[in-house]
């Protein structure tokens, strides 16, 4: 029996108040994303943004062993980012967990913002703001496959901790450090086989089509000629 | 490429609920959703009415107690943690079954599992009584962009097609003998997960210039049609009576 551990909260986590207050949240970040999303893509915006999200929720389907007997599945956030940019990546990750939320019934509508907040926000531009810091270090396919590496155990960490937030404003206080250090812990394993399959995936992409890695832009040097030496 | 999507919890049908237009459908849940939410949890009683008044809509809408049971169990990693919770939580001790567990930590895993599972039975009823399509014309009748929403609707036409290329490529490499226990034996499958990328970005390009030749100007049409009063009339009764249930458990 295989056991799934990632997952998106439910209903009755945290209280009304700070679900309200995160579907706030989720709103104005989303409406930034898209915003910003239109610049990097301008009018094949729809058509990209909606094969990447379609991408980004076929990979969530895909379950990876993180050890015998349980596995888990990409959550996706540090992968967009760095495959199409932290804005059309958040964007994406957002519609993927508003549909699973509505037509899949994954995550309870109340937690959607909470949801969005952690993973499509908090996570994407934690995993994009590590990648970017270390894109120096890109330069070399090894780099760059550990640079993904680190940026997706940022990316699932850091949104494990937006969990933590939430619960620490409107969960119980008292089971606080219990469900962090369960959270974190359990995050800390996912995570780890997150940035494993974010690298090689990065890694399998930039060995065929480097340009179409958002992290790459602009670091490739171009095309020289060189004379032909004498043999 | 238009075909209908056959899609695992949808029930088509011709019910009163199913007739409700989405974007009412899509209120009622999320206003039912809140107000399960914001009961006190020791108000047992309200949780029991709230099952009712979901029974009430089931029973109009035909769906069999035992399709939803089967499908509510996509919560179940919660359900673990609200086991957990009695037994990590220090205060004072109630016996239940013979086993000394504390009982704030009981009244909160109560809590995760009953709003949990209530909410739950208030999303699938959701998505069993509308179609995929019909739920992304109610989000555009909310006035969510439209960006937003075409984005949605191109992800949910493509998704079995990215979903049936990921298909094809797993039976590929599982019939060439792989067999993946450990994640250090993922690299054949993150190496997949790449091409589908690619693959997935280039059938975007193209269906951008598809759509560019047919007249693209950057929106869908918009064919559904407004929901009159009577619809959402109707379509809030429930959340209105949850509404009420609420108010009462709240009542000092």
């Amino acid at each position: 029996m295989t056991t799934s551990v990632a997952m998106h909260m439910s209903d009755g986590l945290i209280d009304t108040k700070t679900s309200v207050i995160f579907i706030g949240v989720a709103v104005v970040g989303v409406a930034f994303a898209a915003a910003r999303a239109r610049n990097d893509l301008d009018d094949r915006t729809a058509p990209m943004a909606g094969l990447v999200a379609a991408f980004v929720f076929a990979t969530q389907m895909l379950n990876f062993p993180v050890l015998s007997g349980v596995s888990g599945h990409l959550l996706g956030g540090a992968l967009a980012s760095i495959l199409v940019g932290p804005w059309v990546g958040a964007l994406c990750v957002s519609i993927v967990l508003v549909v699973q939320a509505l037509v899949f019934s994954d995550g309870g509508l109340t937690a959607l913002g909470a949801n969005i907040t952690n993973m499509a926000l908090i996570g994407t531009a934690a995993g994009f703001l590590v990648a970017t810091a270390l894109k120096r270090f890109a330069a070399s396919k090894p780099g760059l496959i550990a640079v993904a590496f680190v940026a997706a155990l940022v990316n699932t960490v850091v949104a494990s901790l937006g969990f933590v937030l939430e619960y620490a404003i409107g969960g119980d206080p008292q089971f606080l450090g219990g469900v962090t250090t369960t959270i974190v812990g359990v995050h800390v394993l996912i995570g780890i086989g997150e940035g494993v399959i974010t690298a090689l995936t990065v890694g399998a992409v930039a060995a065929t089509r480097p340009d179409l890695v958002y992290l790459l832009r602009g670091t490739r040097r171009p095309l020289e000629l060189r004379e032909e030496s004498p043999a | 490429m238009s075909a209908g999507h056959s899609h695992p919890l949808h029930r088509p049908g011709d019910t009163p609920v199913h007739r409700l237009p989405a974007q009412v459908k899509i209120v009622a849940a999320i206003a039912t959703a809140l107000c399960v939410v914001s009961t006190p949890r020791d108000q047992y009683w309200a949780f029991g009415l709230y099952l009712v008044l979901l029974s009430a809509i089931w029973v109009v809408a035909r769906i069999p107690p035992g399709w939803l049971a089967k499908r509510a169990l996509i919560e179940a990693p919660f359900v673990v943690l609200t086991f957990v919770l009695p037994f990590i939580a220090g205060g004072p001790e109630v016996h239940v079954l013979g086993v000394a567990v504390s009982e704030h930590g009981l009244l909160t895993g109560w809590n995760i599992l009953v709003k949990g599972t209530l909410g739950v039975l208030t999303s699938l009823t959701l998505a069993a009584t509308t179609s995929p399509g019909e739920l992304i014309v109610g989000l555009q009748r909310l006035r969510v962009p439209t960006m937003v929403v075409t984005i949605a609707t191109l992800m949910l036409r493509y998704l079995e097609v990215i979903a049936a290329e990921a298909r094809r490529m797993r039976l590929a490499r599982i019939s060439r003998g792989h067999d993946p226990r450990f994640l250090w034996q993922a690299g054949a499958t993150a190496r997949g997960v790449g091409t589908l990328f690619i693959r997935s970005y280039e059938r975007g390009e193209r269906v951008h210039l598809a759509m560019v030749s047919r007249g693209w100007v950057g929106a869908m049409p918009d064919h559904s049609t407004p929901a009159r009063g009577i619809a959402w009339l109707s379509g809030l009764a429930l959340p209105g009576l949850a509404a009420v249930v609420l108010g009462v458990a709240l009542w000092p």
